[in-house]
This record gives structure tokens, C-alpha cells and sequence, in this order.
């Protein structure tokens, strides 16, 4: 077991897949020769080639396209789009094409492909490369979205996706790239769709992904100074999500807080409180409560960007209301 | 839609009838299978929209006359052509188009997204420009898997606005890939001339990105096929390259589409540029038969009402059955 950054896993794991498959290729803007924007794919090229890792031109539809032309033609293609906020340019090859194949061509066809992109704020970015669509993904039957939100899930969830013969969007956080964290010496691909517990706790359940899992878990340690035990569960996947694992926890803590960076309205949030207020309701004792960021355009400014994305305060405070 | 051809028409010197009449009976097929759906459609019995390609078979015909099973194609609205020449089982179109189990995509599809991997039919699109950045793909496959196959992108004029083709064009020349852009130029995109959309000739974009561009008289099915023969041949040694094919749109955008924006007069000069009377004529010029004609035409005929009976003995699809096929199972690549 090593310590090792969340991007370190990232590359682990596509060096471990390019490794095992010799249909996995890697491609997108400056994955290549610059080893990606945030470093990523950083050495790659050299252990496997321009063959297999390459870099193409600024074409996020193309790129995404080619994705799905390749996918049927027997490659397993994992492309990286540079910021989540880019993905507007993606929506007709993901939607229409890669979502669709398997299902509208009578199950002839499946579509092997894996988008790689980073969400999130925190870094100053501003509106247009901070944004968390994952929603938009999650939204549209037949394709998967993961979100890991530290380096053994970036790895498992990396190498799961890869070996899903369904299109799969692997949502990263870009403020977590530098997160140190646990990985095995021979780390294994994880379950899609399986949520883990990374607290118990009586009182109340924190529902949540991506980097919310860690505020979430610093508001937890705050409310246990105050003897309030919260559970969390970090979902990991959001299509398919736990549903299971999310009930269980209700049914144990009977209370309910969904957490993620993504705006609240319209968010994850808004589908796990739905379906845990019909599935859940004879379990809950109090309203269900969505934490997320504001309905506004996530604002460059430090002073602004901090009161925008949820903070370990909010939390506590959606605990709070909860709890009273 | 007004400029001339820059290859020569066929002067059939190197044809042989049985060539051409295997030629015909492709052309044959798809008219008659159209033709046979314009009706159907008229009925009732073939539900959605459906375009169709008549005017423009020699386009498909002639360019699959020049690929192998192997080869791939991307498709698009327009596409009953493409996939009966790309050779996809008869019987599995019309049930497709009748949205029947027996369907090629089990009743999920319809007309604008039937496909055949078996086959190399990557599927007809209804997304205009969608099938080039598939067939870019697909030809991004056979090279790195090296294969010696080219993929095909059909696509209509009206898509030469799309941004993805500009996109794609890139990619194919910068990576060389086994790509073939076939442009079925009509002269129409819906209900507008291209004309009043497109700024540009096809061939100065090609040349925009180093890509050898031929246009040719789509109408003429041994042009078409020639052309297609010595390009695919070049593009499978590698290196993308554009055919552009001039053709005509006969029918309405869709069916049912009474084209009130046409002039009548230029739809009936389209007459003496059917694609299939030029290939007769190309026929007769080489002493075949009009016995052989006629065989084929009953030969056909009995294809198509085989398959169209069989098609509406068909099931209708089962839901839980589509819905088992939104995600693949685990142990599926
Ligand atoms: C992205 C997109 N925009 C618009 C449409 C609606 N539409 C379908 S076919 C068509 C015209 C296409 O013209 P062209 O590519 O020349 O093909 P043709 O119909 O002439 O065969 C349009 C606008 C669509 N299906 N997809």
C-alpha cells in the first residue's frame, strides 16, 4: 500500500489498462506529447506509443464522435475533454450516438467508450471551466457517470469504466488532482454503481460524491464534537447510483442530507431525495434536505467562488435543520 | 448542384453487360424497395418519417460496388440506399421499417437508424453530419487495429454547413485515414437550396485541407462505381479523400413532403437523369436484352414482395426486451 495523488491514479490506471487490453487507445487535447493539461497522461507516450496515445486537434465533437465510430469498430477508446464545461461541445455523440447504439440498433452493438473529464471549482477557474455537469449525463439512458473522489476510487473507477462495454463518463475533480491518498501495490477495478460507507454513524446520513465527500466528512467531524453521529456515504457512481446502500443508510439514521458541488437545483440531489421521499418514507423522520451550489454561474472571485461551492458550514447547518 | 462534372462520364468501353447488369439489378432493388414503402407509407403501414433516395441510388450502388463486407459505412436520414447496397438482409429492412421484433434493430430503430454490423452498416443517422465523425472513428479502428479497411461517411450537401465536417476533415487528412467522404450533393437540404446555405464549393474545402477531391455524375452508376474503384483503392493504401456525387432529390425532403417549393418544371427535366434509365440506356448500348432487364425486374420483384410479406407476419416487440437493451451486460465488448 503506497500513498499516492488522486492524478497519479488516474495515470496508474490508464497505464494498467493500456497494459492489459491492446484495444484501449488514449486520446484527446494534449494528452500526448504534453502527457494532459493537468498531467495526467504524463508518460504514456512513451511506454506505449503515438499509436495508442495520441494527441488531436481542438475538436471536442470530433474527438467524441470518432470515439463512437471507433467503439463500434473494435477499439476501447478513452478520450479526455480538458474541462467538464467543454462537454457542451460532446452532447451529440454522447446523447445522441454512444447513448443510443446499443439500444436503437437492437442490442447488435455495444459502444466500449470512456470520456474523462474534470468538474469543480475551488481553483479560481471561473464560469467557464468550473462547472459540474454530470447531471446533464446521468440524465440520458444508456450512459454511465462516475465520479471518484479520492485516489483508490479514481483508480477502481478508471479501470471499471474501461472494462464497461457501455459509454461511461468518469467525472474527476480537478481540485482534488493533488489530494494524497491510499492505493494497493496491485489496486483492482471497482464495482460501478456500488456507494461505500465511509463513516457510520446513528443520527444522520450524508449522501454525496466527488470532492463534497471530504466537506461532508469534515462536517461530520464537527458534529461529532457535538456527540452527532452522521453517517457517509460516498455514492461513487451516479448512474446507476446505490439506491440499496442509500435506503439502508436512511433506514439506520432516519434522517437525510444529499451533498454535491453540482447547483442544487435540477442536481443528483433533487432524483436521490425524490426517490428516498416515495421508497424512504416510511423511514424518514424529517424532510429530506439537498445541499448544492447557489443557481448562479460558479463566479471567478476567491471571495465569491468561496460562498458559492457548499462548505463543511452548510452542511452542518442542513444537519441542523434536520436533526431539530 | 449547377457545376459540371470534373471526371468524364462513362464511356462504357470497359464495361461488360454483366457488369452494368449487376449494377442495374443493385439500382433496381432500391427503387423497387422504395417504391414499394412509398405505398406502405401512404397506407399506414410504415410508421415515422421516412426519406427517401430515389433519384439517388446510383450513389450508393456504385460506391459499394467498390467496398468488401469488411468495409465500414456511416449513414445518414437518407440512408434506405446505403444499407440495402451495403448488402443487409432484405427481409430484416422492411421488418425494421414495419417496427416489427424481426427487425435488424428489433423495432427500435426505423428508417433513420437502421444498421447492420454484420455488414459494416454502421448505421443511417438523424443527426445530419453525425455518421463523419462515426466513419472517422471506424477508420481510426482499422488503422490502429491494421486492418486493411476503409470506412465510408455519406452525407448530403445540407451538412457541408455542419461544423463537425470541417472538424473531421481535419482529422482525416492529419492522421491519413482509410476515410472516404461520399457527398450526395442534391442540390437540397430540406426545403431550402443549398445554395442559399453553402459558401463554398466542396472541392475548395477539400483542397482547404489537402484532400484529393473528385466530383462526378452520381446519376451515372458505372461513373460512380469507376470512381469509387480507383478511389477506395488509394484511400485503403491510405489517406482520406472526397467523392463528391451530383444527384437529384425526386421526392419531397420526406414522404409526404408535396414540394410546393419546387418548381414542377424542374422536377420533371430530373426524368432524363433517373439513374436508372441511364443505366438502361448504357445497357441497351451494349446489346443486353431487354428480356435481361426484364428478368431482373421480376427477379426483384419477387425479392421485395418476399421480404415485404414476411415483414408483416412479424411480432410486435416485446418492451421488457428494449428495456433489458438500454446497458450492455458486463460480460458483453
Ligand atoms: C443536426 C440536425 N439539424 C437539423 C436536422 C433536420 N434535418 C434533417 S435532414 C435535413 C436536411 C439535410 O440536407 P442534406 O444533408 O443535403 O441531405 P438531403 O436531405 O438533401 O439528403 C435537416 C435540416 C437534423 N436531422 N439534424
Amino acid at each position: 500500500m503506497a500513498e499516492v495523488r488522486y492524478l497519479h491514479a488516474v495515470n496508474r490506471a490508464l497505464a494498467d489498462a493500456l497494459t492489459a487490453d491492446p484495444a484501449v487507445v488514449v486520446f484527446g487535447e494534449d494528452v500526448s506529447e504534453a502527457g494532459g493539461s493537468f498531467g495526467a497522461t504524463r508518460g504514456l507516450r512513451g511506454r506505449f506509443g503515438e499509436d495508442r496515445v495520441f494527441d488531436t486537434p481542438i475538436s471536442e465533437a470530433a474527438i467524441a464522435g470518432a470515439a463512437v465510430g471507433a467503439a463500434l469498430s473494435g477499439l476501447r477508446p478513452v478520450f479526455e475533454i480538458m474541462f467538464m464545461d467543454f462537454t457542451t461541445l460532446v452532447m451529440d455523440a454522447m446523447v445522441n450516438q454512444a447513448a443510443k447504439a446499443r439500444f436503437m440498433f437492437g442490442g447488435q452493438s455495444s459502444v466500449p467508450l470512456v470520456m474523462r473529464t474534470p468538474h469543480g471549482g475551488g481553483l479560481g477557474a471561473g464560469p467557464q471551466h468550473s462547472q459540474c455537469l454530470e447531471a446533464w449525463f446521468a440524465h440520458v439512458p444508456g450512459l454511465k457517470v462516475v465520479c471518484p473522489s479520492d485516489p483508490s476510487s479514481a483508480y477502481g473507477l478508471l479501470r471499471a469504466a474501461i472494462e464497461d462495454p457501455n459509454p461511461v463518463v468518469v467525472v474527476e475533480n480537478k481540485a482534488l488532482y493533488a489530494m494524497k491518498g491510499e492505493l494497493p501495490d496491485t489496486p483492482e477495478p471497482m464495482t460501478i454503481g456500488r456507494a461505500r460507507t465511509l463513516r457510520t454513524g446513528r443520527d444522520l446520513s450524508f449522501v454525496t460524491y466527488g470532492a463534497a465527500v471530504h466537506t461532508c466528512m469534515a462536517a461530520a467531524r464537527d458534529l461529532a464534537a457535538e456527540g452527532i453521529e452522521a453517517e457517509v456515504i460516498d455514492l461513487l457512481s451516479l448512474q446507476p447510483w446505490d439506491f440499496d446502500a442509500v435506503l439502508a443508510s436512511v433506514s439506520r439514521t432516519h434522517r437525510l442530507v444529499v451533498v454535491h458541488e453540482a447547483v442544487e437545483a435540477f442536481g443528483p440531489g433533487a432524483e436521490i431525495a425524490a426517490r428516498m421521499a416515495l421508497d424512504g418514507f416510511d423511514e424518514l423522520d424529517a424532510p429530506i434536505m439537498r445541499v448544492g451550489a447557489p443557481f448562479m454561474p460558479v463566479p471567478f472571485s476567491k471571495a465569491l467562488e468561496g460562498a458559492y461551492i457548499p462548505s463543511a458550514a452548510a452542511v452542518v447547518n442542513a444537519a441542523r435543520r434536520v436533526l431539530a | 448542384m449547377t457545376e459540371a462534372p470534373t471526371s468524364p462520364p462513362s464511356d462504357g468501353a470497359a464495361n461488360t453487360g454483366a457488369r452494368v447488369l449487376g449494377l442495374y439489378r443493385q439500382l433496381l432493388l432500391i427503387r423497387r424497395a422504395e417504391e414499394r414503402l412509398i405505398t406502405m407509407f401512404a397506407d399506414g403501414e410504415v410508421p415515422g418519417f421516412i426519406h427517401l433516395s430515389v433519384g439517388q441510388e446510383a450513389v450508393s450502388v456504385g460506391v459499394m460496388s467498390a467496398l468488401g463486407a469488411q468495409d465500414t459505412i456511416a449513414s445518414t436520414h437518407r440512408g434506405h440506399g446505403h444499407a440495402i447496397a451495403k448488402g443487409l438482409p432484405l427481409d430484416g429492412f422492411f421488418a425494421e421499417l414495419l417496427a416489427r421484433d424481426e427487425g435488424l434493430c428489433r423495432g427500435r430503430g426505423g428508417s433513420m437508424h437502421v444498421a447492420d454490423m454484420s455488414v459494416g452498416m454502421l448505421g443511417a443517422n438523424g443527426i445530419v453530419g453525425a455518421g463523419l465523425s462515426i466513419a472517422l472513428g471506424s477508420a481510426l479502428a482499422h488503422k490502429r487495429l491494421g486492418r486493411e479497411q476503409v470506412a465510408v461517411a455519406f452525407f448530403g450537401d445540407g451538412a457541408l454547413a455542419e461544423g463537425l465536417l470541417h472538424e473531421c476533415m481535419n482529422m482525416a487528412a492529419l492522421w491519413r485515414l482509410p476515410l472516404l467522404f461520399v457527398c450526395e450533393n442534391n442540390g437540397w437540404s430540406e426545403f431550402l437550396p443549398s445554395s442559399k446555405q453553402i459558401s463554398f464549393a466542396l472541392a475548395d474545402l477539400a483542397r482547404a485541407y489537402g484532400i484529393p477531391h473528385t466530383r462526378i455524375d452520381g446519376n451515372d452508376v458505372v461513373a460512380v462505381a469507376d470512381a469509387a474503384a480507383d478511389i477506395v483503392g488509394a484511400v485503403r493504401a491510405g489517406g482520406p479523400a472526397v467523392l463528391e456525387c451530383m444527384t437529384t432529390r425526386v421526392r419531397g425532403h420526406f414522404e409526404g413532403d408535396a414540394q410546393k417549393y419546387r418548381d414542377p418544371d424542374d422536377l420533371d427535366a430530373l426524368g432524363p437523369l433517373d439513374p436508372i434509365r441511364v443505366a438502361a440506356l448504357l445497357l441497351a448500348g451494349l446489346g443486353v436484352e431487354d428480356a435481361a432487364l426484364k428478368a431482373v425486374a421480376d427477379e426483384v420483384e419477387s425479392r421485395i414482395e418476399a421480404a415485404v410479406e414476411a415483414a408483416r407476419k412479424g411480432h410486435d416487440p416485446d418492451f421488457a426486451a428494449a428495456y433489458a437493451d438500454v446497458y450492455s451486460p458486463a460480460e458483453a465488448v
